[in-house]
């Protein structure tokens, strides 16, 4: 699957690869009200990754249910979206908007988002908070709930536990870690918000721990995800819990990378004489 | 829009920091329509250090040799290990992205400014007008006489005019400034090169009512309206230069506030 943020709504990729080999599309983070996102840059590279802070940029779910659902609803994949909010009442009205569209089986909620000044990763980084708004949203949301996790928590596992307790279906981590670049030569600071969330390979194996600490803390699906580029790292993340993985980042330097990551895991399971992913989830070998 | 490999031709030293290299497609398939103000994305190693692609405009399509030229400044580590790609070595592109100059239904006379490496779009766009059966003038711009790149190639489409900041070659000082912008007067402006360049040229064809087209070259990570990384502020909000761009009219842009 792709993560929210790095596919768009999979439009943008349609020249480019065949949606319908993908798992399924986490779509575009989705508010109740339009949002401009944050000021230029937004951007960074960095070792091994990117900085971003892109702020949630998005047209608000009316303009999503009117003018991108008709398009992406005939997408052969499964259509996720991803949900975030300034408010529990803002999450709860996205949710219901989007509860009655019949090819959206889920939605991701973004309890994590590093990048926007009220909301986001502030539900995520305490277990009460998250616990309130997965439970609102639970009540009003009868379809699959995932709930997105932030890295950026002294115990992610105590944030898992809470979400599942709260009605949660899955949980998907980990969204990006805050980070700061700063450019030396005119000590300005690279992003227009001063930090941002930071992505790519070189968060994959703090990314790993996290999954493989939240697979032995619940027992709801973990969809991992964190600097996948290659079917081992996909592999690897499915090892440490992970029951689907999300690639996000790498979608930007090789568009056609997840479907090669479909077919290395295919080749895998052949090779190791394995029927499905499900017998590998967890199945580290500790010697 | 495509990802393809490409083997590299040629890689031409113009100067110490710029480089122009030539490329094929590695399948000797045809490339596909090109508009001038479109982009590529290189995929340089991916090593940790350089691990987005590099945006490269497109400086010229030689369609007889089924090549693209892509000039390429040397700005960082990026850019400097594009230039080092000898011939015969392969390059993975993202292309043809982002809009195109807006080519005029009647001729006219047009001004196409290009300042330092922004200079590239302006070559493809020449060669295009002229295709048109238009004629154009080129201004380009730079610090001193090695920093004006290509210009027998330029001289084959229309005229061309030169300001350099050391007065080393053409008129001394800055683009804005050159006496042909008294002499004669133009239908349309189209410019690329640095911002604060094109901002003075934007500011120029608004003053004396002349419409203008500029090319931004905003920082990006994908280069096909993913990440929504590389925005500008227009008058319709915040829309990413990758896809919206990287060619605005300068009507759309909040530059003249």
């Amino acid at each position: 699957m792709t993560a929210s943020g790095t596919f768009g709504y999979g439009t943008e990729y349609t020249d480019l690869i065949d949606l319908g080999r993908l798992g399924g599309i986490f779509v575009k983070g989705t508010t109740l009200e339009p949002r401009q996102g944050n000021d230029y840059p937004r951007m960074a590279e960095t070792p091994s990754g990117m900085l971003n802070s892109v702020g949630l940029q998005n047209k608000g779910v009316d303009y999503f249910v009117e003018h991108i659902y008709p398009v992406i609803k005939t997408y052969d994949t499964h259509m996720i979206v991803n949900v975030s909010g300034s408010t529990v009442e803002d999450y709860v009205a996205c949710a219901e908007k989007l509860a009655g569209l019949d090819k959206i089986p889920a939605i991701e909620l973004n309890i994590s988002c590093p990048n926007v000044k009220e909301g986001g990763m502030a539900f995520g980084t305490s277990c009460v908070s998250a616990a309130k708004v997965t439970r609102a949203v639970r009540e009003v949301y009868p379809k699959t709930l995932i709930v997105k996790l932030s890295p950026n928590v002294t115990d992610i596992t105590e944030i898992a536990r809470a979400v599942e307790a709260g009605g949660a279906d899955a949980v998907s981590l980990v969204n990006t870690f805050l980070g700061m670049a700063i450019d030396v030569e005119s000590r300005r600071p690279k992003l227009s918000t001063i930090t941002g969330g930071l992505s790519g390979p070189c968060i994959r194996p703090i990314a790993v721990r996290m999954v493989w600490q939240v697979f032995h803390a619940v027992k709801i699906p973990i969809i991992g995800m964190g600097g996948i580029a290659s079917w081992q790292d996909a592999i690897e993340f499915i090892l440490a819990g992970s029951v689907a993985v999300q690639l996000g980042t790498y979608n930007f330097i090789d568009p056609a990378v997840s479907v090669s990551i479909v077919d290395g895991i295919l080749d895998y399971l052949d090779r190791h004489h394995i029927s499905a992913v499900s017998e590998l989830v967890g199945k580290i070998d500790y010697l | 829009m495509k990802q393809l490999d490409f083997t590299v031709r040629s890689n031409e030293k113009l100067n110490e920091q710029n480089h122009l290299i030539k490329i094929t497609p590695t399948d000797h398939g045809p490339l596909p329509e090109m508009y001038p103000g479109q982009f590529v994305q290189v995929l340089v190693d991916t090593s940790p250090r350089i691990f987005l692609r590099r945006p490269v405009s497109i400086n010229f399509v030689d369609n007889e040799n089924n090549e693209i030229w892509l000039l390429i400044q040397t700005v960082g580590e990026g850019t400097r290990k594009i230039c080092e790609t000898p011939a015969g070595k392969t390059m993975n592109l993202i292309f043809p992205l982002g809009s195109s100059f807006t080519l005029p239904g009647e001729s006219g006379n047009f001004l196409l400014v290009g300042g330092g490496v922004g200079t590239a779009p302006m070559l493809f766009l020449g060669k295009k007008l002229c295709e048109k059966g238009f004629s154009c003038d080129f201004l380009l711009g730079g610090r001193s006489q090695s920093d004006i790149l290509q210009r027998s190639d330029f001289e084959q489409f229309g005229t061309l005019y030169c300001t350099t900041e050391d007065g080393s070659f053409g008129e001394k000082g800055f683009v804005t400034r050159h006496s042909v912008l008294q002499k004669k007067k133009y239908d349309f402006i189209y410019s690329c090169g640095p911002r604060p360049m094109m901002v003075a040229v934007a500011r120029y064809a608004h003053n004396n009512g002349i419409g203008c087209e500029v090319s931004l070259e905003n920082l990006m990570a994908c280069g096909f309206g993913a990440c929504l990384c590389c925005i500008e502020k227009t008058i319709r909000g915040n829309v990413c230069a990758c896809t919206e761009g990287p060619v605005f009219n300068i009507n759309e842009l909040t530059w003249l506030d």
